[in-house]
């Protein structure tokens, strides 16, 4: 088995800034800011967050804010719940979130929650659990929570649940592991696991390891390292994680690496991006991989920065 | 990237790429321009329209062409045609962005929106979705869009149910029908309220998914829809109180006056609480609401009904609980009269004991027993540790044996209005799909089939017998289970748990068998000829702790050198004084959670676990009082924890589950955790400890 090329997945994260030109990124400016926290992340796991100007990030995080309180993907772009967390996320990162007008950005989102418990996205009305889990997270870790309905909220969230034990994006839709990620990291912050039946979602959850090693999203798919966060972090939530195969994990990620550029991708031997980088870097870290500092499954930042915000530490 | 093959580009593809870029760049900061300055003409709306083409994701366009048509249907005047023709636009616009990348989210909803503003046709919808399904069965947005369309067309539940037939009779793999199928069905059930025509339907279900089965035995998606069948078939639907504490009938000896200082142990004679309070424990079958002074009425001289207040055992607070205790005050017993008091417990003869779907407790239940007072007659001395060596047991003798309350539910209960909840056609269908799945397994090694073959089985077991007190099964549910550890070694320990669960069943299914575990504690001075009996599970491989219904009697309990990594379901046993889970895998403090329920817990042994050991803590969001999880009893404010006390935020694990208890005795030593800093702080907050890993604090 390699080992994980932590120096060459820093250079390669440095680098996507600057090939601003590729049609790549050209696609995706109109989600910089998700993109930014997921090299952010990255960075910091890896122990090279200080590689960054902090200033020069805090600066433009700002100027995707909007009157409304809500951030854009980039700056002219709309804002969306979406992107207030990875706002939110990177300025905790950075141990900013002082920058913040938290009454203007708790407006925002509270503004957004509707009548039946559940979040828009924007302004414009599209519903989905995602957006329950960005503005509970957002608002928590703003120690805003008590601004919303939280219990509507989380009746919500309860009413997607489906015949397997996991979540769908609203009620009736098929569960899909992102969003049960989604729902289940919004009922653990607000402390509302005892509404999952562990066991069967659990062993649906485990049911996703193939025999790659990799883990797939849903039944019948194929296996894909961003996965390796969205089930694991659930399955550690719900204290199932022992069920799966861990090594063999493991194995899966560190073959998805470009050992050469740097860079993890879905699958082995595929074009490496930012997104899968994160999270087979992330997954190896809840997976207690030596070198990688620990991961909060539910806020998906490193633990001392969880720690930080609601103990005022660093870490033990 | 999805599914894009690793490559270095050539030259002449990155400069065509450069190319691209540079033209997708001018076109984006274009429509930015216009969107800032709120243009909606023409030029501007066919810009938003390529881009889109081009970058689906692109949300501020899809946002942009929102205020657009607003902005030219309230130009426009009243002509319908003219509304109806900006609509049919956009629709033009979504099918364009779908076609680039139908997993757009910005694309569907777009769609959803226009549609829902009720100005276009919707005869186009099924058609389209019929092009996209086929082309991606496994579409979830196309999923969802198809049950918003459905809803706007007013398509009947059978239309649609025939439709995921038709997808499953094309590619039986296709879960994403599978799951559909469910919510329809599930609508069809709540509908055919009598039995009997929901029994046909189940009944057809079962015949349509073993087709499917026997297709192609390995892959996952029917056998999902199967164990929902299932679920759907031997689901207890009512609550039914499955076990209590003190059992009906029992003669329970309490001692008064014990004061912390006393040793854990000092009380003990043959079967006695020493407590002024003592709990009485109600197990149900499932979570229910609703237990208090009004649905349970307690009759007895000593306590009126209204001082007793019936707390929810639930960690995270949650007002439902399986388990439920109140505690019955004792202050106004007379100490000296040995007669003993009768006490009548009624419940379930007034609604208001609920399940979470708003089902009422299906079958009253009176228990009666008898309380004896009995003044201590000698107390050990302080000096005295418990000790777990094997040489301190010894089996029960034969007259002890008698004050070993358990396993007399069935027969009591049934003395009440006890009827049998499951149907003989529940038990049918059970006994039906058990012979299917055993012939679908004699021709196929089929991982899910073995699952689901161990699943009905014990699910055969339940039903027969719901007080779970016959196992019929169990040795070859304990061999399928075997077998599959070795078949799919991946799933390895969740096999191992789930084996661990059925042997904890067996093993206290009967009296018999029980016994064998239970051991007389010889290691103090004793009152009485005989020390107290100790439930000893230690040694036998159990990965995971189960059965807790039957074990509400256990005062000692010796788990130790087993491969436990959580004690979810321990905060039922009220009686609990000491527990040995020494040598197991416990990895945090958080995974202690339950003991933090447990009043009467002196004793603890959590030596040779790995607490301290990892990085990653999985109960971390599980336990109660996590300050993380915003619904803890904590409130983590300056008032409670002083922000100079560092060892309190850095160990807030430890001092979450321990600050609670009244140890007298704790071994940890074994752990990564331990160590003098750490040792120094226990000290802190166990006021009232002892022993620290055998020695004795006050001889130092």
């Amino acid at each position: 088995m390699g080992e994980l090329a932590g120096d060459k997945h820093v250079k390669y994260i440095l680098s996507v800034e600057k090939k601003k030109d590729s049609f790549e990124s050209v696609v995706m400016e109109h989600l910089r800011l998700n993109g930014a926290y997921w090299g952010l992340t990255t960075l910091d796991l890896l122990g090279k967050l200080d590689t960054v100007d902090s200033d020069e990030v805090v600066s433009w995080i700002l100027q995707c804010q909007h009157e409304s309180g809500g951030f854009g993907g980039n700056i002219g772009h709309d804002p969306h719940l979406l992107y207030t967390l990875s706002a939110v996320q990177v300025l905790a990162l950075f141990d900013k979130l002082d920058v913040l007008d938290i009454n203007k950005v708790t407006d925002y989102i509270r503004a957004l929650q509707n009548e039946d418990g559940s979040f828009s996205g924007d302004i414009w009305g599209e519903v989905d659990t995602r957006f329950s889990y960005c503005a509970i997270c957002c608002l928590a870790i703003l120690k805003r929570l008590d601004s919303i309905n939280v219990e509507k909220a989380v009746r919500y969230i309860v009413s997607c649940k489906t015949l397997d034990g996991g979540f769908g994006c609203t009620p009736g839709a098929e569960s899909h592991a992102g969003q049960i990620f989604c729902c289940v990291g919004a009922l653990a912050i607000t402390g509302s696991l005892h509404h999952i039946d562990k066991d069967l979602l659990g062993w649906w959850l485990c049911e996703r390891q193939v025999k790659s090693g990799g883990l797939n999203g849903r039944p019948e798919k194929l296996a894909d390292v961003c996965y390796s966060w969205w089930v694991l972090s659930s399955l550690i939530m719900i204290d199932r994680v022992h069920w799966i195969d861990k090594e063999k994990l493991i194995k899966f990620i560190l073959d998805c690496q470009d050992t050469e550029n740097g860079g993890i991708s879905d699958r082995p031997d595929d074009a490496v991006d930012i997104f899968h980088t994160y999270f087979g870097v992330a997954g190896l870290s809840l997976l207690e991989y030596p070198g990688l500092k620990a991961t909060d499954p539910a806020y998906a930042l490193p633990v001392d920065v969880v720690n930080r915000i609601f103990f005022g530490r660093c870490s033990t | 990237m999805h599914g894009r093959p690793r490559t270095a580009p050539k030259p002449e593809d990155a400069a065509a790429s450069a190319a691209k870029a540079q033209k997708l760049r001018a076109l984006q900061s274009q429509f930015l321009s216009y969107h800032h300055s709120r243009i909606y003409t023409e030029e501007a709306l066919d810009a938003s329209a390529k881009l889109l083409e081009i970058n689906p994701e692109y949300y501020t366009a899809w946002n942009y062409r929102k205020l657009a048509v607003e902005h030219r249907v309230g130009e426009s005047g009243s002509s319908p045609e003219y509304v109806k023709s900006i609509f049919d636009e956009e629709l033009k616009v979504v099918e364009n962005a779908l076609r680039q990348n139908f997993k757009s989210y910005g694309a569907w909803y777009h769609r959803t929106w226009v549609l829902s503003k009720g100005h276009s046709s919707l005869d186009h919808e099924l058609r389209l979705l019929d092009r996209f399904q086929k082309a991606d069965p496994r579409n979830f947005h196309a999923w969802n869009y198809r049950r918003f369309v459905a809803a706007l067309l007013g398509r009947s539940v059978e239309d649609e149910l025939q439709y995921t037939e038709d997808l499953i009779g094309n590619n039986f793999s296709n879960y994403s029908a599978w799951h559909n199928r469910s919510m329809l069905l599930s609508e069809i059930l709540k509908k055919k309220e009598q039995e009997s025509s929901s029994q046909d339907v189940i009944s057809k279900e079962y015949e349509f998914v073993l087709n499917a089965l026997y297709t192609d035995p390995d892959d996952q998606s029917g056998w999902f829809y199967h164990l929902w069948l299932l679920d759907q078939t031997f689901k207890v639907k009512a609550p039914l109180l499955v076990s209590s504490w003190p059992v009906p009938g029992f003669d329970l000896v309490v001692s008064g006056n014990v004061s912390f200082a006393d040793h854990p142990l000092s009380s003990f004679s043959e079967f006695t609480v020493a407590l002024e309070r003592f709990p009485v424990v109600l197990y149900f079958n499932q979570n229910v609401e609703g237990v208090n002074s009004s649905t349970v009425t307690i009759q007895s001289t000593f306590v009126q009904n209204e001082d007793v207040t019936w707390k929810p055992l639930s960690l995270q607070n949650s007002p439902a609980s399986k388990v439920w205790v109140g505690y019955l005050d004792l202050s106004g017993v007379d100490h000296h009269s040995s007669a003993p008091y009768t006490v009548e417990i009624k419940l379930g003869h007034h609604q208001g004991i609920m399940s979470s779907n708003g089902l009422q407790l299906s079958i009253p239940f009176d228990l009666s027993f008898t309380v004896s007072v009995k003044p201590l007659e000698t107390q050990s001395s302080k000096d005295e540790k418990v000790a777990w060596e094997e040489d301190k047991f010894c089996a029960c003798e034969t007259h002890l044996q008698v004050a070993i309350p358990c396993l007399c539910y069935d027969g009591i209960t049934v003395d009440n209005k006890y009827e049998p909840t499951t149907s003989d056609w529940q038990i049918g269908t059970i006994a039906e799909e058990i012979s299917q799945i055993r012939n679908l397994l004699a021709i196929s090694d089929s991982k899910i089939g073995k699952i689901t073959l161990a699943r009905l089985l014990m699910a055969h077991d339940a039903m027969s017998s719901p007080y779970a007190t016959k196992t019929v099964h169990a040795e070859e549910v304990l061999g399928l289970y075997s077998e599959l550890m070795k078949l799919d070694p991946s799933h390895y320990q969740y096999y191992k748990d789930e084996r661990s669960l059925v042997l904890l069943q067996q093993l206290l299914s009967s009296r018999e068998t029980l016994l064998r575990y239970c051991f007389c504690y010889r290691g103090i001075t004793s009152p009485s000829a005989y020390g107290p009996i100790c439930l000893r599970l230690n040694n036998q491989s159990i990965s995971r702790m189960g059965s807790f219904d039957k074990l509400l009697w256990v005062q000692l309990l010796d788990l130790s050198d087993n491969e436990l990594h959580s004690i979810e379901g321990m905060e039922a046993l009220q009686l609990l004084r000491c527990l040995n889970l020494g040598r197991n895998k416990l990895r945090s403090f958080t995974s202690l959670d339950p003991l933090r329920y447990l009043r009467s817990l002196k004793v603890l042994n959590i030596s040779h676990n790995e607490i301290g050991l990892h990085s990653i803590d999985t109960t971390r969001y599980s336990c109660s009082a996590s300050p993380l999880s915003h619904n803890g009893e904590i409130i983590w404010s300056d008032d409670v924890f002083p922000p100079e006390d560092a060892d309190v935020t850095n160990y807030w694990e430890a001092f979450m589950v321990f600050k609670s208890l009244e140890l007298t005795q704790l071994d940890i030593v074994g752990n990564a955790v331990t160590n003098e800093k750490f040792k120094s702080f226990l000290l802190k907050i166990l006021p009232k400890l002892q022993f620290l890993d055998g020695q004795n604090l006050h001889q130092i």
